[in-house]
């Protein structure tokens, strides 16, 4: 087995991801797609570190996880704060500028 | 040593056997994460793929890593995922009917045009050279050797991640703010509404339910001391369910004509 082979579930994981925000309309579960898109990218980090033989890419997936969780944090503020005002999760309700 | 140099570019069978039963299982999480109706259950589908990946991270010598994924993301994120799941709770967002007209067909194929893409593009790249593996780099152990990167080379990007960490909390704490749409009473405040409310008579606190009554029950009313009975020393809550049992039946001058008539 060739190390490239995790190149190419992250890269399926990340297509996944991106099909998941865009058809999905439940924000939080958008929100877990875009987590997953992430995840992926640190997938090919990792796997890049391991093929170059340096730490360089294990430290940008470090990285990378701190700021997926400033993002989170961020992120699942703002869903709080529309569910209060609108009473509602969902990314089609949050329409203001449309109407 | 053609021998050695196959084995360098080829990871060992263990992690081969690992990789092709946990590789298709977390796409086919992920996968179920798009078709689940729940929102829950994409978390915890989420959950798994996230755990397999720390998986592959700590087969790929990146044992940091793989332990950070799982105290960081499945720990933490996926908590804190699905304990604002819970919070917002369940509603018809949930549902997979299709808003806009369109847009899944479209998604669906321009999902499998940029997966192609990438697929064929990671099939036909050269890397030039077989992949060298980390056995140099984590001579020393792998925690030393990204402690010794973050601490040298990446000191000031780690720096500027505590200000991205700071403002992310407080920018949490703001939005997640909500002011008092009313002032706060004070306990003068409700001292004074008490006495100078409707009634001067309920200023100690209403009576209970069943005092002096023939039945102690907490959906009897409470007779007041010249005998009639008093509907609000029953629950709120009972009445609205039509349990509280009729005030005048339990009516002590009419008991006591009762007993004097059957006299």
């Amino acid at each position: 087995m060739d190390a490239s082979n995790y190149l190419y579930i992250s890269a399926l994981l990340f297509t996944i991801g991106a099909v998941g925000v865009v058809v999905r309309r439940n924000a939080i579960v958008v929100f877990m797609c875009i987590e997953l898109m992430l995840n992926a990218a640190n997938l090919s980090f990792v796997t890049f570190s391991r093929i170059n033989g340096n730490l360089d890419g294990q430290v940008m997936a470090f990285f990378t996880m701190v700021v997926a969780a400033c993002e989170v944090v961020v992120g699942l503020a703002i869903i709080v704060a529309i569910y209060r005002s609108r009473r509602s999760a969902s990314v089609d309700d949050a329409s203001l500028l449309k109407r | 040593m053609m021998q050695l140099a196959l084995e360098v570019g080829q990871t060992a069978t263990p992690e081969a056997v690992m990789f092709w039963i946990l590789g298709p299982l977390a796409v086919l999480a992920a996968l179920g994460m798009l078709l689940v109706k729940k929102a829950v259950h994409s978390a915890i589908l989420m959950a798994f793929v996230m755990v397999v990946l720390a998986v592959f991270y700590i087969a790929q010598d990146a044992v940091f890593l793989g332990i950070v994924q799982v105290v960081v993301y499945t720990g933490a994120v996926m908590m804190l995922f699905l304990f604002i799941l819970m919070l917002v709770g369940v509603d018809s967002s949930d549902s997979l009917t299709e808003t806009i007209r369109g847009l899944r067909p479209i998604a669906i194929t321009a999902a499998i045009g940029f997966g192609g893409l990438m697929v064929s593009l990671l099939g036909r790249a050269t890397l030039g050279r077989d992949a060298i593996g980390l056995s140099a780099a984590n001579a020393d152990g792998n925690v030393e050797g990204i402690g010794y990167l973050l601490f040298s080379r990446f000191v000031w990007p780690f720096e500027v991640i505590s200000a991205l960490l700071i403002t992310a909390a407080l920018g949490a704490m703001v939005l997640a703010h909500q002011p008092r749409s009313s002032k706060k009473t004070t306990q003068r405040q409700q001292s004074i509404n008490r006495f100078r409310g409707e009634s001067i008579a309920t200023a100690a606190g209403l009576p209970a339910p069943g005092v002096y009554a023939r039945h102690n029950a907490v959906d009897v009313p409470a007779l007041l001391p010249d005998g009639t009975p008093a509907p609000n020393s029953v629950n709120a809550s009972l009445k609205a369910r039509g349990d509280m049992l009729d005030s005048n039946t339990f009516d002590l001058k009419k008991i006591s004509t009762q007993v004097e008539e059957e006299k």
